[in-house]
């Protein structure tokens, strides 16, 4: 082994700066240990050996002539497979798209590929993010490096599972009502759902449009952060992106910050949550408050109608996203012959697997001609309720401190045929993605079953530095 | 039309393709007749992960036709989608405005055919894009296979709506003729309905006249001219008052407009219609229109049509149907101002256009945009005939002439000879020399025949090949015939 893809990826860059490691030899560390772990992992769909190595190499020779390299020169980058990379294949993990290859580049692409990000693969998830244990992927199985029984969670379950498992020191997933925060805790890794607006939409393909964020996957707090900075910021091809300069949070990212007021959410506790995950928060609890933290106790009312919320508009804008893939254009048609209608039906039935078809289903029917004020609408003021249970809470602390998920990775298989107990895996996390604010969920120990434990903390709007801060200093804490 | 005591009620849907050079949410041409598909990009081929951004330009049409119906577009408007599965709709959904349109409740005024002013509400105004085309023959492969062109797709559209204000086709074919001249001297749409650049569709119900209730409508679709939104709107009257009178009712429905066999067709029954499920585009903040926004647009409004046509009744005297068709269009009025402005002489401008050059015009090309006169030569040829350079007679051969060599009239005249013969000793020659050969005509004349006089009048001008001053030889011919006895 020239390398450890287990270090902090702070080590890696240092190593690479100093010219103790190439690009090409720790894109050849990444692409064996894909080759020898991801068989029983399968946390990739794709991967682009050639071009990777191509492009280490060009950055290695770069670096040696002394030209300038990007913040992410020669580091393996993982990106979910619904983030386009132009002249690669988009799947969804979907039959519908198996075949698609995107036409350009998304906005965080672009962004990785002028940082010197080197892009490796394209990692598996619930089909068109809809899942929270990517069991929803048509194009393969992914499981949880920890135990290969349990589900990685979802649905960004193959990025995360790439870090778990030192395949990538990082990788870019994507949320809309938790998919990077609960397969983060899941797989013990550290995930940042980022301010709604904060990073392009541009090239991710929608689910929930008003709840769609793309966001980093990595190791530890510092990854994250690193691969935070490439990507966010304004961009002109996203309408609902926020036109707010993001300062780089990685340089600030050890200082402390004196003072801290953690609020928790009484919401977020209680019978419902695994014991092991509760000794978890109260023993960070702890650790901050002997750190000079104060802690509050603060209550978000509005919580438990945020399921059913968030079930009613991401449904209803996927209903609407996902009507594009009608076998006109590109991704799947059938292969009957037949009317235009049967053309749509056919090549939709045959192309979307059964949540997809569910939520569709779902979508529609709260939109109808006399269903829209009592589902969309209602769903929408419940919405509102949940921003000001947050903004109220803002006004007395800094940040929330949470269980990510209830329970620790679940078995395979356990809630495939319940979609209500899967919808509930996001209870803790549909809250963050409906307000539009920022959240992160870092790895806090382990359960009986040696399962890791998630907790996250919440931030009001725009606040990714100082939640960054706050989660590097729980890491330091929790060492 | 036979109304049998029914009262039609009509309400018109326009869609106006702005003028903008790009696309309403991606920066794709917007140029007509270019290759298929040539003009698209991920965005408006609803590529996955594309995402729609507004173009400005498209805001800033929609607030010169608020402020030309005389609405105040302030405030928030947002966009919808509209839910339906259709080839040439790649997104699955078109972006356009349902709650909140950008454009409110306004009115325009049109000119009935008994000459009154009327006014017509406009319900609201709301962007859109256009969708693309299908086309299903014509192609190699046309038994097999439909062909979809996305080059449309995504061009901006203006969906205007009136109330159910008008009640007859005239009133129909009056209020597209003065919304298209409104468009057209904004500048936000070319008014082409060929090129499908203003589409219409009609909503046509009848009730009895006295009540206030509305009877059923339907819908007219692919009125692809204002002449078929007449005869359209004439056909559907028709075809509900023989029901009604027979006791029958009207089904609602949507109609396609025949026009190889002038008739309608069902397209689709209420039963089948839509249910478009909008909602409101997360894709898209809301648009905030502002007073500074509003401010700026009003201080580059150009005059309306409505207001040249008050201005022209005032300023040269015309009448008011004259009036009307020369400001129907920006260009012809223009040119008609330019004319006035050379020869000081309205009234005669406005004869020679509407009489000569729109008759000549209809044999060109291109319309008054491929005008072969000048306006400052019209002008020129007015004040020739003002000046008694030449006569109104000589003055349409120099006009036929300039349409055909584009020339200055000076020069016509000049290099043809036909300046007006005014020297009165060269004229009186010629009278006494008519006089003296023409001994019955004078008798005649002289025992108090005095229609004999054009006679007269017909040899000067013969023997002067036209030239002669009309005045001048009257003045002679009538002194040397009563003068002599």
């Amino acid at each position: 082994m020239v390398c450890d893809l287990n270090v902090s990826s702070n080590t890696l860059m240092e190593q690479l700066r100093s010219g103790a490691l190439t690009s090409e030899a720790l894109v050849k560390e990444s692409l064996a240990a894909i080759q020898t772990r991801d068989g029983e992992v399968g946390a990739f769909l794709s991967v682009q050996e050639e071009e990777a190595l191509a492009q280490a190499r060009d950055i290695d020779r770069r670096r040696a002539a002394g030209e300038a390299v990007g913040a992410l020169a020669g580091l393996p980058v993982a990106v979910k497979d619904n983030i386009n990379i132009e002249g690669r294949k988009t799947t969804c993990a979907s039959k519908i798209l198996e075949q698609f290859v995107a036409p350009y580049d998304a906005t965080a692409i672009e962004r990785l590929k002028q940082a010197d990000g080197v892009l490796i693969g394209k990692t598996n998830m619930d089909e068109f993010a809809m899942g929270s244990s990517s069991e929803f992927s048509a194009l393969g199985q992914t499981r949880n490096p920890h135990n290969l029984t349990r589900v990685p969670g979802g649905s960004s379950g193959g990025s995360t599972a790439a870090v778990a498992a030192n395949m990538v020191p990082f990788a870019l997933g994507s949320s809309t009502g938790g998919s990077i925060r609960q397969p983060a805790a899941f797989c013990g890794v550290v995930g940042l759902k980022p301010t709604y607006g904060r990073v392009s939409r541009y090239g991710l393909v929608a689910y929930g449009s008003s709840l769609d964020q793309i966001g980093p996957v990595a190791a530890d707090v510092a990854g994250v952060a690193r691969l935070y900075d490439v990507i966010a910021g304004p961009c002109h091809r996203d309408a609902t992106s926020a036109q707010v300069e993001a300062t780089p949070s990685l340089p600030e990212l050890t200082q402390a910050i004196s003072g801290l007021r953690i609020g928790l959410p009484k919401e977020f506790l209680g019978d419902a949550v695994q014991p092991e995950i509760q000794v978890a928060l109260n023993r960070l609890v702890d650790l901050f408050r002997a750190a000079g933290a104060t802690i509050v106790d603060v209550s978000l009312p509005h919580t438990e109608y945020a399921i059913s919320a968030y079930y009613l508009i991401a449904t209803a804008e996927a209903g609407s996203n996902l009507a594009r893939f009608d076998g006109v254009r590109y991704g799947y048609r059938t292969a009957e012959d037949g009317n235009l209608r049967d053309m749509y039906v056919r090549s939709r039935s045959e192309g979307f697997g059964m949540e997809v078809k569910r939520r569709i289903l779902l979508g529609t029917y709260c939109l109808s001609s006399g269903y829209y004020e009592g589902y969309y609408l209602q769903a929408q003021k419940v919405r509102t309720k949940i921003i000001e249970d947050f903004q109220k809470a803002f006004d007395q602390v800094d940040v929330l401190l949470a269980p990510t998920t209830p329970t620790t990775a679940f078995e395979a298989g356990a809630k495939l045929n319940d979609p209500m107990a899967m919808y509930l895996a996001d209870i803790f996390t549909v809250t963050a993605n409906l307000a539009g604010i920022p959240a992160l969920s870092l790895p806090a120990g382990r359960d009986q079953a040696g399962l890791p434990i998630g907790l996250q903390m919440l931030g009001p709007h725009f606040s990714e530095n100082r939640l960054l801060r706050a989660a590097y200093q729980a890491e330091q804490l929790l060492k | 039309m036979i109304l049998h005591g029914y009262e039609p009620v009509i309400g018109l849907e326009v869609h106006a393709q702005l003028t903008t050079q790009s696309k309403l949410f991606c920066g794709c041409s917007t140029t007509f007749g270019a290759r298929a598909n040539d003009q698209t990009c991920p965005v408006c081929l609803g590529m996955p992960g594309a995402l729609p951004v507004l173009n400005r330009q498209a805001i800033e049409c929609a607030i010169k036709l608020a402020l030309a119906v005389h609405n105040d577009p302030v405030g928030q408007s947002v966009f919808a989608r509209k839910n339906y599965f259709y080839p040439d709709l790649p997104k699955g959904y078109q972006i356009s405005q349902y709650e909140q349109p950008i454009v409110g409740p306004g009115r325009i005024l049109i000119e009935t055919q008994s000459g009154d002013t009327k006014t017509i509400r406009i319900n609201r105004a709301h962007l859109e894009e256009d969708a693309g085309q299908s086309s299903h023959e014509g192609h190699p492969q046309s038994s097999k296979k439909s062909y979809v062109n996305l080059n449309r797709g995504g061009i901006p559209l203006l969906e205007i709506v009136t109330e159910p204000d008008l009640h007859s086709p005239e009133e129909a074919y009056a209020y597209l003729t003065e919304l298209k001249a409104i468009l057209q001297y904004l500048g936000i749409c070319d008014g082409n309905m060929e090129e499908g650049s203003l589409r219409c569709d009609a909503n046509v119900s009848v009730r009895p006249v006295g009540q206030e209730k509305l009877g059923t409508r339907t819908e007219l679709k692919n009125l692809n001219s204002f002449n078929n939104v007449r005869r359209a709107i004439q056909h559907e009257i028709d075809r509900q008052v023989t029901l009604c009178s027979q006791g029958e009712a009207v089904a609602q429905c949507t109609l396609l407009w025949d026009v190889d066999t002038q008739t309608t067709r069902v397209m689709r029954t209420k039963e089948d219609s839509h249910d478009y499920r909008y909602f409101p585009d997360p894709d898209l903040l809301p648009i905030e229109v502002t007073r500074a926004q509003v401010e700026a647009a009003a201080a580059t409004m150009p005059e309306l049509p409505r207001q040249k046509y008050e201005r022209f009744i005032d300023t040269f005297q015309l009448s008011r149907e004259d009036a009307a068709r020369l400001t129907v269009d920006k260009e012809l009025s223009a040119y008609y101002e330019e004319v006035v402005a050379g020869c000081q002489e309205p009234k005669t401008a406005a004869n020679w256009i509407l009489a000569e050059l729109l008759r000549d015009l209809k044999q060109v090309e291109g319309g008054l945009a491929a005008c072969p006169i000048q306006p400052r030569h019209l002008a020129g040829l007015i004040q020739l005939i003002a000046t008694d350079v030449i006569s109104g007679k000589i003055a349409k051969e120099v006009f036929a002439d300039m349409f055909q060599t584009g020339d200055d009239p000076e020069l016509i005249v000049e290099r043809k000879g036909l300046k007006q013969i005014t020297d009165t000793s060269a004229l009186e020659a010629i009278v006494k020399q008519i006089i003296e050969s023409n001994p019955d005509p004078v008798n005649e004349y002289r025992n108090g025949k005095t229609k004999v006089f054009g006679f007269f009048v017909g040899q000067a001008m013969k023997a002067t090949k036209g030239q002669g001053n009309p005045a001048l030889l009257n003045k002679l011919l009538k002194q040397h015939l009563e003068n002599q006895s």
